[in-house]
């Protein structure tokens, strides 16, 4: 019997069109735009001005704040303006915009493709170096590494996650990643758990990858402490607390952190992403990105330099198809749909998928027929339909206590409703307001 | 047989009425009597304008206040807060008369709309997603939320401009349109002698070339109504352009150079000379 | 709006494709083995019911969503040609069309309608109907016609009692076991027939129309507390299994008390409204005027469901 979360949860088509296919590395654009906020936390502050020249992997920005991180120059060239910039949020947000010029790294980074396995460095230093190479949860919800890694006094891990998952319709490039980086991501894994100090890991592969869980198994053998874990298929798996539930029976309690199960989780291609900083100097500047979408000519994994427009990527796949009604950043359960092809891709994007009209109209929404399928499927035990209705009339007391800001935002509300009712929408907005309002409490 | 009946009844209904005596007075609250004689004159409508949760909350305020300084109901307005003030043996508190102005101009045709929002039609659950359907990322989403949250039907959507329209005989100024506007377009504004008000119709704090490709009746922030201003009432921070209504004595020079019209006369006499100038006044009022 | 523009929304990006009609149409499917049952042993009398109860329906939504909502009617989602389908299950097949129409008018106007329409409603539309058609014509709802194959009769055939008023006034005329199970009983059109009601619960289930809460909770509460009193007065009471496959018993638990709209909406909640009306279904048919109890038993748990609604929460991921 395999393991999964034991409170609801959906089962979306998994169309991972691009899975088996290749990491290529894309071409480099003209011009990049790197967005000077990144991650979740402070934005961080450019330390570099018009017209300076910068190398790969040069510091553009230091973190701005305790929960912030870094942002180095992917490209070699010129900085042409700090400006405003759309990205993924929907808004003119501050960025760095480079003329790419050649492609010349710092001579810090090792280019070498020698894979270096041990690692000796004492675990603040390796925190540190982390740090410095402004690395943040990959998996998409984009929180600085460093902070995650440096447990609040008096709690202590126990065990490290690692989540390969991917529970993403569409997805594939931590599939990918693990497919052909296999060695370094172990590696990655040992160093992770070295920084906060536990002797056990485990890895939890969902079994719709059985491919990547034979080859993680193989590779499982060298190492000590490490368990591959392969986990029943479900959505939302890769959810932090849905995932230390189905590896460690263990439900985190409403508003704690996982660190109270002693519990560490990190996405693996934030794994690949440590072992890249710490063994080989390389800051976070570039990703691999999955294309994709059914019109999509070419659906494909790119090894992708932070700021290169999205559009760069649709180019490559084969163009934008016609008939296209949206480009969304992420996947389709939870990534954001973008207003223009022009948006960079950062350190969270994960993916592009392009739907065409017809999937991504929204069909025309009913009363709710209390069908209580949405209570049923919501992994966090909630009621989404009440929530709903308390957010729409403004009773944020009642959606306070209904628990409203344990919501995930996983959307399988709205992914089953049979009226078709935008319930996360709404509850989306009642969760913020609710979270507004117990912090001008605590304040 | 029926005195069996008259007795156990009569029984039950003397004790309970003993139990119901008991009760009210052992938990009896006592309320001043002139808090219940305060809400029944005020509008009962629980706007929520004078800044107390509804009418009642707002009756215990002015019954226990010292003076009436700062308490307002904006619905009842200077009449009421008059009955209230003698009613309690106070002084009413002095207050302008207030409006609500929508702060946004720009209509379908002047701002094209790059996208199509898909979403739930609230303007809230749009604001957190994105900047909005056109390139200006300040501007109305006419969603309609000031519309819902009006509890007096006295703002509207012009179904061809999308732009919320305020009804100034219905809007009572409680100011719950401005609270539920996500982009604060909405602002309350000196009402002014026979209504005449003149302001700025636009929110936009972009550069001017790019709010101007975004909206072509924005605020560019050129500064030229600053400059013509002989009473000092216009200021410009953040390429944009406010008009205070407590400064501004309605000489409408201002609205002459706006170069993009995004400065808005309302209810004066047609102008002999320059009546073009006044381009979306009707849509405003 | 271009047509060229980008849609943009918040996530989700996709949807399952359910759709209320989608289940609504499951509803139906489930239901056609019962009809088939009924269509043979009642033959003409069970089709110009069936027929008048739903066409009945369909048209008092359309007429009042049409007029009196002014908004466009939703008459194709299935809602309202289940209530039709219900009603007609709860009837006498030897019941006059004028009877129906005032039934179908009493379901969709008084029961569903003037809540709001679907989703609004508080008791279940078909019960309504057919509770106020058993109060206003109690000779008329109280006669049934007698099974037979393929009868050609309608108002003027042969009547005969149902299973529950033979235990409560001839034990010894019950029928058996094997001719409850196919239906070969008096009762109304969909009540008779255990086998295929039960046909219809696998597909339900199947198709995941349903949780399997509720008929469990339910029958298991009517055999357990049956069984019981016939342990205590065998003589008097009659076996929980006569129980569970006599009367509307089944059709209510399978079909009635699982309706999305007016039952709760945790699995606890359900459990508790199950095991409600199991007892009071029982209490009924024991101890009450009425040798039914089963429509009295979901319309009173139906106005309690809010209640339990507010009570029972889901399960709290991490909660205590």
């Amino acid at each position: 019997m395999l393991r999964t979360f034991r409170i609801g949860g959906i089962h979306p088509p998994e169309n991972k069109l691009s899975a088996g296919k290749k990491i290529t590395p894309l071409e480099l654009p003209k011009q990049v735009i790197i967005p000077l906020g990144q991650h979740i936390g402070a934005p961080a502050q450019a330390v570099v001005k018009k017209g300076d020249i910068v190398k790969v992997g040069t510091l553009l920005a230091k973190a701005g704040g305790f929960v912030s991180a870094n942002i180095h120059s992917s490209v070699s060239g010129k900085v042409n303006k700090i400006d405003a910039a759309l990205d993924a949020s929907g808004y003119k947000k501050p960025a760095i915009y480079i003329d790419v010029e050649g492609d010349e790294w710092e001579d810090t980074i090792d280019r070498g493709t020698t894979y270096i396995k041990e690692c000796n460095l004492p675990p603040a230093e390796i925190i540190t170096k982390i740090a410095d190479a402004g690395i943040v949860g990959l998996g998409g919800a984009t929180f600085p590494t460093q902070v995650k890694l440096s447990p609040p006094p008096g709690s202590k891990a126990e065990l490290l996650i690692i989540n390969a998952v991917e529970c993403e319709p569409y997805l594939t490039s931590d599939h990918s990643l693990m497919l052909e980086k296999g060695k370094e991501i172990m590696t990655g894994v040992t160093i992770l758990m070295k920084a906060i100090q536990v002797t056990k890991a485990v890895i939890g592969i969902e079994n719709n990858k059985p491919d990547a869980i034979r080859h993680f198994q193989e590779l499982a053998k060298e190492y000590t402490g490490i368990e591959i874990m392969p986990l029943k298929v479900q959505y939302p798996q890769g959810g932090e607390k849905q995932l230390i539930d189905a590896v460690m029976r263990r439900q985190v309690k409403s508003g704690a952190l996982p660190i109270s199960e002693g519990a560490v989780v990190q996405n693996v291609g934030t794994a690949y992403a440590v072992y890249e900083a710490v063994q080989k100097n390389k800051p976070l500047l570039e990703r691999v990105v999955t294309i994709t979408g059914k019109g999509v000519t070419n659906p494909s994994n790119f090894l992708v330099r932070i700021g290169t427009p999205i559009s760069a990527l649709i180019e490559a796949a084969g163009g934008i198809p016609e008939n296209t009604g949206k480009i969304i950043g992420g996947g389709p359960m939870m990534g954001k749909a973008l207003i223009s092809p022009e948006v960079p891709v950062t350190k969270g994007s994960s993916g592009v998928l392009i739907l065409s009209k017809e999937e991504a109209k929204r069909k025309p929404i009913y009363d709710c027929i209390r069908c209580s399928k949405c209570v049923n499927i919501c992994p966090m035990g909630l009621n989404p339909t009440f929530l709903m209705t308390l957010t729409e009339f403004s009773n944020l007391e009642a959606a306070e206590k209904n628990n409203i800001v344990d919501c995930i935002e996983c959307g399988s509300c709205s992914y089953t409703c049979p009226a078709n009712r935008p319930l996360l929408d709404h509850i989306r907005l009642g969760k913020g307001k609710v979270m507004s309002i117990i912090r001008a409490r605590k304040s | 047989m029926i005195l069996i009946a008259i007795i156990s009844l009569g029984g039950i209904g003397a004790i309970g009425a003993g139990f119901l005596y008991a009760a009210s007075k052992k938990f009896e609250v006592y309320e001043d009597p002139r808090i219940a004689d305060v809400q029944e004159a005020l509008p009962d409508v629980n706007c929520g304008g004078c800044g107390y949760p509804g009418c009642p909350a707002f009756a215990t305020a002015c019954v226990n206040a010292d003076s009436m300084e700062g308490l307002f109901c904006p619905v009842g307005g200077k009449d009421t807060m008059d009955k209230i003030a003698t009613m309690l043996g106070k002084e009413a508190g002095a207050s302008e008369p207030m409006v609500a102005v929508v702060k946004c101009n720009g209509t379908c045709s002047a701002r094209p709309h790059l996208n199509t929002y898909d979403g739930a039609q609230s303007c809230a659950i749009a604001a957190s997603l994105y900047g909005g359907e056109t390139g200006c990322s300040f501007g109305c989403y006419s969603y309609g939320d000031c519309v819902t949250s009006c509890g007096f039907d006295a703002i509207h959507i012009n179904p061809e401009t999308r732009l919320p329209e305020v009804i100034e005989e219905k809007c009572t100024s409680c100011g719950s349109c401005v609270t539920a506007c996500p982009k604060n377009i909405i602002e309350l504004r000196k009402k002014g002698p026979k209504s005449r008000r003149v302001f700025v119709s636009c929110v936009n704090k972009d550069k001017g070339g790019v709010a101007r490709k975004a909206c072509a009746n924005a605020c560019i922030g050129c500064g030229k109504c600053v400059k013509e201003c002989p009473f000092e009432s216009i200021t410009l921070n953040d390429n944009l352009a406010y008009i205070d209504y407590m400064k501004c004595r309605l000489c409408r020079k201002c609205v002459g150079v706006c170069p993009t019209g995004a400065i808005h006369e309302l209810n004066f006499p047609p102008k002999k000379e320059k009546p073009v100038e006044v381009k979306e006044e009707t849509n405003q009022n | 709006m271009e047509n060229n523009n980008l849609y943009v929304s918040p996530s989700p990006h996709i949807h399952s494709g359910d759709s209320i009609s989608k289940n609504m149409y499951g509803v139906l499917i489930a239901l056609i083995p019962a009809l088939l049952v009924s269509l043979y042993y009642f033959g003409l009398g069970a089709l110009i019911v069936t027929i008048t109860s739903v066409v009945a329906c369909l048209l008092f939504e359309f007429l009042i969503q049409k007029f009196l909502f002014k908004k466009e009617p939703t008459l194709w989602d299935g809602s309202a040609a289940i209530t039709g389908l219900l009603l007609a299950f709860n009837l006498p097949s030897n019941l006059p069309v004028w009877i129906i129409l005032i039934g179908a008018m009493a379901a969709i106007g008084i029961g569903k309608m003037s809540f709001g329409g679907l989703g609004n409603n508080i008791f279940n539309p078909a019960l309504v109907g057919r509770v106020f058609l058993l109060i206003s014509f109690p000779a008329q709802m109280t006669t049934w016609p007698v099974p037979g194959k393929f009868p050609m009769t309608y108002l003027d055939g042969e009547t005969g009692a149902t299973v529950l008023s033979l235990i409560q006034w001839s034990p010894k005329d019950v029928p058996s076991y094997t001719q409850m199970l196919t239906g070969d009983m008096g009762g109304s059109l969909g009540e008779v027939g255990a086998i295929a009601l039960l046909l219809g619960l696998v597909y339900m289930l199947y198709k995941k129309i349903i949780t399997w809460h509720i008929p469990v909770y339910l029958i298991g509460t009517v055999a357990v507390f049956t069984g019981i009193m016939h342990g205590i007065n065998p003589a008097k009471f009659a076996d929980p299994l006569t129980h569970i496959l006599s009367g509307g018993l089944l059709l209510g638990a399978i079909f009635m008390a699982t309706d999305y709209v007016t039952s709760p909406l945790t699995k606890n909640g359900m459990i508790i409204y199950a095991v409600g009306i199991g007892i009071l279904t029982s209490v009924i048919r024991l101890f009450g005027a009425y040798p039914e109890g089963m429509s009295f038993a979901i319309l009173i748990m139906n106005a309690f469901t809010p209640l339990i609604n507010s009570y029972v929460k889901p399960k709290h991921f991490g909660g205590k």
